[in-house]
């Protein structure tokens, strides 16, 4: 799709208009990154963490390829081999500080990603398929994590894999041989540890594909915008090249700088110090803590505490362990169903007074508390916190969202994106160039969903 | 409308089941956690006046020191902890020559194999050659050592929370328990064959002190203070945990100039390419 | 649906800021502040390129193990030992005197890789001839240097992977190899230990 005044690729030697006609791959990412995809003038900051979200995959995927010439997934060399590419191949540990830490980076980026579209309302119509792609790729990439956690065979990386895998313990009947059958013996061992090799190496090239459809389902309506009011004209956009490119370039450069700042001089800050001890099936660590981008996680995980049972029977319904992983998943399947759980018609939190009251003042603070509480240790007063912060969780997504989407009364939107960033805009038809002569205000200010050109449609 | 309202349903539910079974009891039950009833150990390390050279952003090896803490290593730790990861050879960035280095291997001994009956026995060790393991194997090490492994120093600065300070802290912490502290843990002990340590974190640790004045005789004449020893064999151990710290330091000095360099000029075309488009608010 | 709203007379006003009708001057200083990011990013680029490709090249350990200490005072006239140079076999013969002169009396111009034995040997210990065992032809193992083994029909070593027949001091006579076995560099430690790399 484009818009109707997108910019058409013209190739202007024989050879490109050769290739165009063959395979026509330049048209391909002139039209997806180049000066044929007409963006919203008015993205902030917020917008520049799909293209470095993009930028992490690939950094993760060539230091990883790159790793996986000198390492071996067998127990007993595994942590030797971490050790021969730390000492002994050259920039070896350059290339490892700079996989492990990217794998950080790559979360921040992706949860200020996530963070951007929840605000937006980057999920509702018609912009559904692009969101639900982007829960499954951070399905993807939490899986990828834990697995490439466990591949140096430290203590943690045995521990977590001991835990995450005994979840599945907890699933009724079919739990105890699914957990057996997923490590390939009763504890971790090598069978695991080349299984999970294998898989580490495999899925980011499925998170590739994925990311892929992810892009293609955003060109179909195109970028959203902070304003959430829809394009409607040309003066509304930008092209992606030069305008685009050259803010992602700086912001990839602000990325580096923070990036190469931890990868050079503070790499092991975000890893856990046991994880430079050998793996030893025979002795848990003190306390069993997963990286830090799964904290949110392991607090809910760890919220419930208590047996689902009928009272005074003492007859368990469901055993706390399963509770606690079904909240856990939960928490991010919920995400699937943010754009039909939302109603409001406008998007973005700007403009929606209530909406934004519950995002700064209920659900970030949780985030934050749950992000705290997953790596604290497990005593009170942070079981109950997690409890309580839990609990706010899933009544946000669940409960306090549809509510608040059905009755807020959102603010008044600008008429277009061009008035929003030039404070006035001609009606369409005007024939005179965007941004002269301001207009009265309530002349433009329509209610949401009363436009009467359309393009402000109900998320549903 | 439908989904809206399972949702609301699901949602009250699932906190429901939370706050029921698992909150309130909590809350009815709910007691912090009593002051730890044993000795409690030291979180905060301390560290030489002055601090480590290698430290901070502009720190570097000091070879001399580098060199002293190996001898220390040798002479005292090596005869129970092994330092696998380390060759000889990579004794070379400790300031030695590549003859130096080979005579310094030849004075250890490696597992080896007699060439011509195959049995196995010892050798003098080559730069090539990885610090050997002073017992055979674990079951050996815990005989030794009254059911204690000694750990494996190569990665012990990167193994603890806050390494380097926690090694040096360790090694100086074998002090007086505090009467104070010890009338308030009426449990606490200190059990036959473990030796008090502040700075453990089971306060009782399997290896006794080692570091006594004069213990050995630095070759370069420095005194042998314990906390001299203390100091200089702690910066050894971090350069056996991470033998490229100066490289990648000085490395990253490079690399974020030439990327600040490079994001400028990334800020002026961005801004060049926006001018003209975005006319003030009016 | 989001274009139902836009105009048939798009503004053009955009088009003309983006390109501007700047004066000369000004777009040089445009195009020079793009060339110069984009030059930088390039430099960038290729300097990560650098360790990526380093990686690849001998790590430390690998480099360290490349010189090998061989005893040869057990070692007979005429007899050969095999030890291993680089994880490749390395032949070291102790010739006989008849070997030795037999080897000297050959035109060194008639060969197909000119080396006399002098060349081939050092000055220490002209008995000691030390060769790596890698047919320069596609590098099998030559036989020859063991008890029994086809020594080819010059008397010295034979690749039986394509026929080509090497000299008693490891000369191409005949078959597809290029040159002669090749003799790394070495020095003795002693009369009886020699290091080779």
């Amino acid at each position: 799709m484009s818009f109707a005044w997108a910019k058409q690729y013209e190739p202007k030697s024989a050879f490109t208009k050769w290739v165009d006609e063959k395979l026509p791959v330049p048209r391909l990412v002139y039209n997806a990154v180049g000066a044929g995809y007409p963006v919203p003038r008015n993205l902030n900051y917020m917008w520049n963490f799909g293209v470095l979200a993009g930028f992490c995959l690939v950094l993760q995927i060539v230091t990883g390829v790159v790793l996986a010439m000198h390492y071996a997934a067998n127990t007993e060399v595994a942590f030797g081999t971490v050790e021969h590419i730390m000492r002994n191949v050259n920039y070896g540990w350059m290339m490892r500080y700079a996989h492990a830490n990217g794998a950080s980076f790559f979360f921040i980026v992706i949860y200020l990603h996530i963070f951007r579209g929840l605000f937006y309302s980057s999920y509702k119509a018609p912009r559904e398929m692009i969101w639900l792609l982007g829960v499954v790729i951070f399905l993807l990439l939490m899986a990828t994590a834990f697995m490439g956690y466990v591949l140096p065979w430290g203590q943690m990386s045995f521990w977590g894999a001991k835990v995450i895998t005994g979840l599945f313990g907890a699933i009724p009947f079919i739990g105890e041989p699914l957990q057996i059958w997923l490590v390939g013996g009763y504890a971790p061992d090598n069978a695991a540890l080349n299984r999970f090799f294998s898989l580490h190496f495999l899925l980011p090239f499925v998170t590739a594909g994925v990311v892929i459809l992810h892009i293609w389902a955003l060109h179909i309506p195109g970028s959203s915008n902070p304003t959430g009011v829809e394009v409607k004209k040309e003066s509304d956009t930008v092209p992606f090249h030069p305008y685009y490119t050259a803010k992602d370039g700086f912001g990839l450069g602000i990325f580096l700088i923070l990036f190469t700042f931890m990868v050079f001089f503070l790499p092991n800050t975000l890893g856990h110090p046991d994880n430079y001890v050998e793996a030893n099936p025979l002795s848990t660590p003190a306390l069993i803590v997963p990286e830090w981008y799964f904290y949110p996680f392991y607090a809910i995980l760890r919220a419930f505490t208590g047996d689902l049972t009928i009272p005074f029977t003492g007859i368990v319904l469901i055993e706390a362990k399963l509770l606690g992983v079904i909240a856990m998943f939960g928490s991010i399947l919920v995400w699937f169903f943010l754009p039909w759980l939302d109603k409001s018609p406008v998007r973005s939190g700007h403009y929606r007074p209530l909406f934004n009251k519950f995002f700064w003042l209920g659900l970030m603070p949780c985030m934050g508390a749950l992000f705290y509480l997953g790596g604290a240790k497990p005593e009170e007063p942070y079981i109950v916190l997690s409890q309580i912060f839990t609990a706010y969780y899933f009544l946000h997504f669940l409960v306090i969202l549809p509510i608040i989407s059905q009755i807020e009364v959102p603010k008044p939107l600008p008429f277009s994106i061009t008035e929003a960033v030039l404070g006035s805009d001609d009606k369409p038809g005007s024939s005179t160039g965007g941004g002269t002569h301001p207009k009265p205000k309530d002349a433009v200010k329509d209610l949401p969903g009363r436009d009467p050109d359309g393009s402000l449609q109900p998320a549903e | 409308m439908t989904i809206r309202l399972a949702s609301i349903i699901v949602g009250l539910a699932l906190t429901a089941v939370l706050v029921l079974w698992s909150l309130a009891p909590g809350l009815l039950n709910f007691a912090l956690p009593e002051d730890p009833p044993y000795y409690a150990y030291q979180e905060e390390n301390i560290q030489p006046a002055g601090g480590f050279v290698f430290e901070g952003p502009l720190g570097t090896w000091d070879e001399q020191q580098l060199q002293r803490g190996y001898q220390v290593y040798k002479e005292v730790c090596s005869a129970c902890h092994s330092l696998k990861y380390v060759a000889f050879r990579n004794l070379e960035q400790l300031g030695y020559n590549e003859a130096e280095v080979r005579a310094e291997a030849a004075n250890w001994n490696v597992p080896g194999i007699d060439p011509l009956t195959g049995e196995a026995t010892t050798r003098p060790a080559t730069p090539t050659d990885y610090f050997p393991s002073p017992y055979p194997n674990d079951v050996a090490a815990r005989a030794a050592n009254n059911n204690a492994i000694p750990p494996d120093l190569s990665l012990m600065t990167k193994a603890r929370k806050d390494g380097t300070h926690y090694v040096y802290s360790l090694l100086l912490g074998y002090n007086e328990p505090d009467p104070e502290d010890v009338a308030k843990s009426p449990d606490f002990e200190t059990p036959a064959g473990l030796y008090f340590n502040e700075y453990f974190y089971n306060i009782n640790i399997a290896m006794p002190p080692q570091l006594y004045p004069d213990l050995i005789t630095y070759s370069d004449g420095t005194e042998a203070t314990p906390e001299q020893m203390a100091e200089d064999v702690t910066a050894f151990l971090t350069w056996t945990a991470e033998p490229s710290l100066v490289e990648r330091k000085q490395t990253g000095w490079f690399v974020i100039g030439f990327l600040f360099f490079a994001t400028i000029l990334a800020f002026l075309s961005y801004k060049q390419v926006w001018a003209g488009l975005k006319p003030k608010k009016t | 649906m989001a274009s139902t709203g836009a105009s048939d007379t798009a503004t053009t006003a955009q088009a003309d800021r983006a390109h501007g009708d700047d004066t000369q001057d000004g777009v040089r200083r445009r195009d020079w502040i793009h060339i110069a990011a984009l030059s930088t990013a390039g430099v960038g680029a290729a300097s990560v390129l650098f360790p990526l490709v380093s990686q690849m090249a001998p790590s430390a350990d690998v480099l360290a193990a490349s010189t090998t200490d061989v005893d040869i005072s057990a070692l007979q006239p005429g007899q050969s030992v095999k030890a291993e140079f680089r994880k490749q076999p390395l032949f070291v013969t102790r010739l006989t005197d008849a070997t030795m002169a037999e080897a000297s009396e050959i035109d060194v111009s008639s060969l197909r890789d000119p080396q006399s034995f002098e060349d081939r040997t050092q000055e220490t210990d002209r008995s000691v001839l030390v060769q790596l065992g890698v047919c320069t032809h596609l590098g099998c193992v030559p036989l020859g240097a063991a008890e029994g083994e086809n020594k080819g029909e010059f008397n010295g070593y034979f690749c039986p992977c394509h026929g080509s027949h090497y000299d008693a001091i490891g000369r191409i006579r005949k078959g597809p190899a290029p040159t002669n076995l090749a003799v790394p560099d070495f020095e003795f430690v002693s009369e009886s230990v020699i290091r080779v790399g």
